[in-house]
């Protein structure tokens, strides 16, 4: 296949940046989309030009690390991590932008790569369970049911990679945050600090600048884990009744 | 020099309990004022740092990633294994031991892997209260599965993210800590050096990834968590960014590296499927469970398959070669992973692979499906069967699945005492990055129980007896030995950047893990390793006067981060070379053709073998000399293992 | 800040906001389109005038229009304050953008779908409502008591056929704000089960038909009735 890239380029947070087309040859089907990126790495580090920074790790779809905004849509058109977008999913002579995920809370670092330490802030704020290593009950101490268990489990899944934001048009946070906040508000672990959690979780969300929900869905549609909107509900229960509840002043 | 395993004397089960009395402990007002440094935020690190922070210490946490939460344990699809004994099944703390020395084919100490059995139940404790959601049955209870051929169900797992989950129990603990301004995190940030004063790990340098900054940290102790070696291999399943850098330079500042050779090969991935490959991608052993493994019969029947004239579908039963079956009739599919591995390269060494490459085998569920309906099979394996789909393009519902060998986990690592001690009084390993408790081959689901196992219950003990000995002052950051590691850390990445040759980095990280894994990988012969050693020397010196690094220091240069990693596999990759040399026997990950039982076993030396191989770095372009620590079995009785 | 304000002026409370107002406003125009439906009655606007002077007099209904006035006013100014956040939120937009792929149209552009409605809002109350407030009606008389004649004012207007089309096509766009709003609302309350969240979006779906559809059946009937 022959594809035509249209990549945005930004040697780092202080410069303008802007997108630079490049033409990539011999592109297998059978190539992951990031190996296509690699392919185009080595071609430009052989003519001398800098290769096109971005993110990824396991390249196995779980570590959350790899974004790309790819044609306009957050990991390109499967519901997938880019990492496991394949090109067979394009098609000859076909032109793919690429761009950074855009939201003032993940700024660009340099090319594709931006800066998601906003998402450990909002867990650093209440995303835990205030245990020490150690003095814990038996772990078959408290039955959970099957089917809170796999509720908690659907939220838990949330690989933190900021698909969400990414895909909602107002760079709302809300599905990665309320994933967190659902989990643990339906474990009875979690219920000890229910309610300071899902304040203090909201604020610092506000915090960092991300934008409101309008319920629009696309942050459900594009989750490569299938996170549900109903964790968003939930979150706004939890936070509605913890405010008027709890003795947070 | 003789290497003091520290390992306590008396009963096997009293040690661990005798060794926490005995231990030196922190006055609980004196703990603020010492500095501990953990490098790597995967289960291992996030649980230390999290614990240690805990107690009182002041953590500095490192990864090179943007966030501790993506470290590569987050991979671990299987389980975690841990003797509750919760389904009444026979299982114990004994047992678990048992089987962990016995499946590492007896090269692992007694006194780690029993304190690891017994500190396993109260990982599973410690997670559930996190908020981990395990699997449950309907009444409520954890569930267990059998994993890996495990004659009991221990294994607790969360879907198939068990690793995942557990890693984000650990950064949440992590996180808090961070809130509570114990933990201070620096993402992005790659350990290039260990600072050693007088003899004691007294801080690191590091590169901040997005800056370049070189930067020297101090602390009292340093802690390394960064995870196995197998990307010296190229293709393997880990991470892309998972690397051997930390281990490594710390054994050049006189951490011995122990057992290097042992690599675990795992028998069910996604085959390669050309030159662009960037990694490869494990399906859950589980799958050997319901399918079944062959090739064809004939080499000409296989030949026709590659060059796609038939489709599998159209290969008679007669001529399928259901090669597990027909050689290991009792255990048939579900032999361990080594004799899976090494059969499957067996039978495409004899040229009956079965796709492009000729390097891979069928895995069919053809008869699972017949057998229980495509239902049941969509139940037990649906999401890896979408998964393969995903990746291949082919439906395994309809063709047989492909599957290969890929390297997986390396037991080896830096050499470390009962304490997880290196070495270097100090500095520490823990996890994968360390040599223990799996011998010559690890279970699966007993990655994730040793790395929490360290960071959890292990290191808080161990540190706090070696810090108590410590006067706690600050380590001065301005003491010489800091600006000398930080000037060398410089000079090696000027002298990657001025080389400006004509070959990406890549290039000769290819070629490194072709020469690996073609010589030092799923078997080995005395004449392949020495042709290997050759290469490697040679390919090093190529790299050194021909690599192109292109950019500055002072940017986000991910050229560069790849640059120095695999300058330091092409020096670890000899050194396994050497290990597998030495090694004259076959054991677990390590098969040399050479020692094999007429029916092509592995043929173990306990005679001549039954040590730990530590190798001890003596300078640039100098032989390693070999420390051995004899290996004692008071409680065990060592046996051939057989799968007939 | 106290807490009140401090909710409040959080992401989350500025969409409490905007769902309760809104959730008051689809009960306003379901009590709004029941009463209109009396000018189908062909009493030549008895039943209807009789509504009107009861709707603008009665205490209860006052307090009820109040809120009314309230909920426009908070739901109009909310709105902006979140639009403003979430454009903030992305300063630098993408250059490709394929939302038709994982969202509705309608849920993608409530402002403007808003704005529109604002505007017909802003002709539709001149027209009717300050007339009936502060403006010239003549009068009607009915069993002896006096009645304003808005009846008369409806239908002299719709006989102007630029307001019936604006009418019409104002009601669609009420149909598609509607079409987003009225299960979103229930979502930031954080109503959303699976047993129920079904039934919230037919009912949503049959509400933001059925409602635009009578309204602008109104102006459309009087139009060609009154010839």
């Amino acid at each position: 296949m022959k594809l035509t890239l249209k990549i945005w380029r930004q040697k780092n947070a202080a410069d303008q940046g802007g997108f630079v087309t490049y033409v990539a040859d011999h592109v297998s089907k059978d190539m992951s989309f990031l190996e296509m990126l690699d392919v185009l790495n080595d071609q430009l580090t052989e003519k001398g030009e800098d290769p096109v920074h971005f993110d990824h790790d396991c390249r196995e779809g779980i570590c959350g690390m790899c974004s790309l905004y790819i044609n306009g849509k957050p990991h390109g058109p499967q519901q997938t991590t880019t990492c496991q977008l394949h090109m067979r999913s394009f098609s000859d002579g076909e032109t793919i932008t690429i761009e950074p995920w855009r939201a003032k809370a993940f700024p660009v670092v340099k090319d594709l790569v931006v800066n998601r330490s906003a998402f450990d802030r909002i867990i650093q704020a209440g995303g835990y369970v205030s245990v020490n290593t150690g003095g814990v009950p038996d772990a078959n101490e408290i039955p959970i049911s099957k089917t809170v268990a796999d509720l908690a489990m659907d939220a838990a899944q949330c690989i933190g990679c900021g698909a969400c934001v990414a895909a909602c048009k107002n760079a709302s946070a809300m599905l990665f945050t309320s994933a967190k906040v659902s989990q643990l508000a339906l474990l009875p672990q979690g219920q000890v600090e229910r309610k300071t959690r899902a304040e203090k979780m909201v604020a610092q969300m506000d915090a960092e600048g991300f934008g409101a929900c309008t319920n629009t869905g696309a942050c459900e549609a594009e989750c490569p884990k299938g996170i549900s909107i109903t964790n968003i509900a939930r979150m706004n229960r939890e936070y509605f009744s913890a405010v008027v509840s709890s003795d947070n002043m | 020099m003789i290497l003091d395993s520290k390992i306590p004397a008396g009963p096997l089960a009293e040690k661990w309990t005798k060794h926490k009395f005995s231990s030196k402990l922190v006055n609980p007002a004196n703990k603020r004022k010492y500095d501990v440094i953990v490098v790597g935020t995967g289960l291992a690190g996030a649980s230390a740092a999290a614990s240690l922070a805990e107690l009182g210490y002041n953590v500095k946490a490192f990864c090179f990633q943007d966030s501790p939460r993506r470290a590569h344990s987050i991979a671990a699809q299987g389980g975690i294994n841990a003797a509750k004994n919760y389904q009444n099944d026979g299982d114990s703390i004994y047992r678990l031991f048992y089987d962990t020395i016995k499946g590492g084919d007896y090269r692992a100490r007694e006194g780690n892997v029993y304190r690891l059995a017994e500190v396993s139940v109260k990982i599973i404790d410690q997670c559930v209260a996190q908020g981990v959601p395990f699997a449950r049955e309907y009444g409520g209870l954890l569930a267990n599965r059998s994993f890996g051929g495990a004659q009991v169900s221990r294994t607790f797992y969360a879907r198939g993210q068990t690793g995942q989950q557990l890693l984000l129990g650990a950064y949440s603990a992590l996180s808090r800590q961070v809130a509570n301004g114990k933990v201070k995190l620096f993402p992005r940030t790659e350990m290039m050096d260990v600072v050693v004063i007088d003899g004691q790990a007294k801080g690191i340098v590091t590169r901040n990834l997005i800056t370049g900054a070189i930067e020297t940290h101090a602390a009292h102790a340093v802690l390394l968590c960064t995870g196995g070696y197998g990307n010296v291999f190229f293709l393997s399943t880990n991470a892309m960014g998972s690397n051997v850098t930390a281990a490594w330079r710390a054994h050049k500042r006189g951490a011995f590296f122990a057992n290097p050779c042992f690599t675990q090969i795992h028998p069910t991935c996604i085959p390669v499927s050309g030159d662009h490959q960037s990694k490869l991608t494990l399906m859950s052993e589980s799958l050997r469970n319901d399918g079944r493994v062959w090739v064809p019969a004939t080499t000409e029947i296989a030949e026709k398959l590659r060059k796609g004239q038939i489709k599998a579908n159209d290969i008679k039963e007669e001529d399928r070669d259901y090669f597990l079956e027909r050689k290991y009739p009792s255990f048939g599919n579900l032999v361990p992973r080594d004799v899976a591995s090494r059969n499957a390269k067996y039978v495409c060494d004899e040229g009956r692979g079965v796709n492009e490459t000729g390097e891979a085998v069928f895995l069919d569920f053809r008869d699972a499906i017949k057998r229980d309906t495509r239902k049941i099979i969509e139940q037990k394996y649906g999401n890896l069967f979408d998964m393969y789909k995903q990746i291949t393009g082919e439906d395994p519902y309809e063709m047989p699945m492909m599957i290969y060998p890929a390297v997986h986990y390396t037991m080896g690592g830096l050499w470390v005492d009962y304490n997880l001690m290196t070495t270097v009084p100090g500095l520490y390993a823990l996890g994968e990055a360390n040599f223990s408790e799996h011998g010559a081959n690890r279970l699966g689901a007993s990655a994730l129980m040793q790395g929490l196992a360290d960071g959890y219950f292990v290191i808080p003990y161990t540190v706090g007896d070696y810090l108590a000995q410590l006067a706690p002052t600050k380590v001065d950051e301005n003491h010489p030995e800091f600006a000398r590691a930080k000037e060398e850390v410089k000079q090696g990445i000027e002298r990657l950047l001025k080389i400006n040759g004509n070959k990406p980095v890549d290039y000769f990280h290819k070629r490194l893990g072709k020469i690996m894994w073609d010589k030092c990988g799923m078997a080995r012969t005395e004449a392949g390793l020495k042709e290997a050693k050759a290469d490697i020397q040679a390919l090093k010196k190529e790299f050194w006067s021909n690599v192109k690094v292109l950019g500055t220091n002072e940017e986000l240069n991910q050229t560069l981060e790849k640059a120095n990693r695999v300058a330091d596999f092409l020096e670890l990759g000899e050194l396994m070379v050497d290990d597998a040399l030495n090694r004259n026997e076959s054991c677990g990950g390590h098969f040399r053709e050479e020692y094999q039982t007429p029916d092509g076993e592995a043929l173990r030396d306990d005679e001549n073998f039954a040590y730990v191989a530590a190798w001890k770095y003596l300078g640039e372009g100098k032989e390693e000399e070999l420390v051995k620590e004899e290996l004692v079995f008071e409680n065990v009785k060592l046996t051939q293992r057989s799968y007939k | 800040m106290t807490w009140v304000t401090k909710t409040l002026n959080s992401t989350l409370g500025r969409k409490l906001i905007m769902a309760l107002t809104g959730l008051f406003l689809i009960l306003f125009l379901t009590g709004h389109v029941s009463g209109n439906l009396l000018l189908f009655k062909g009493d030549g606007g008895q039943a209807f005038n009789m509504y009107a002077k009861f709707m603008t007099t009665n205490p209860a209904v006052k307090l009820l229009s109040y809120l009314t006035y309230i909920s426009v006013i908070g739901h109009i100014v909310y709105s902006i304050f979140l639009t403003q956040h979430n454009k903030s939120a992305r300063p630098v937009s993408y250059s490709t953008s394929n939302g038709s792929s994982n969202s509705a149209w309608s849920s993608r552009n409530m402002g403007v779908l808003g704005t529109i409605i604002l505007i017909f809002l802003v002709v539709h109350l001149q027209g009717f409502w300050a007339k009936m407030h502060w403006g010239e009606v003549p009068m009607v008389t009915y069993e002896g008591e006096e009645y304003k004649n808005l009846y008369l004012i409806v239908s002299e207007a719709f006989k102007q056929v630029w307001l019936v089309a604006l009418y019409v096509v104002s009601m669609v766009f009420l149909g598609f704000h509607l079409s987003h709003g009225f299960a979103s609302a229930f979502q930031t309350l954080g109503l959303n089960h699976k047993k129920y969240s079904p039934a919230i979006k037919v009912v949503g779906m049959i509400y933001c038909i059925l409602v635009p559809a009578l309204f602008a059946s109104m102006p459309l009937y009087i139009h060609f009735t009154s010839y």
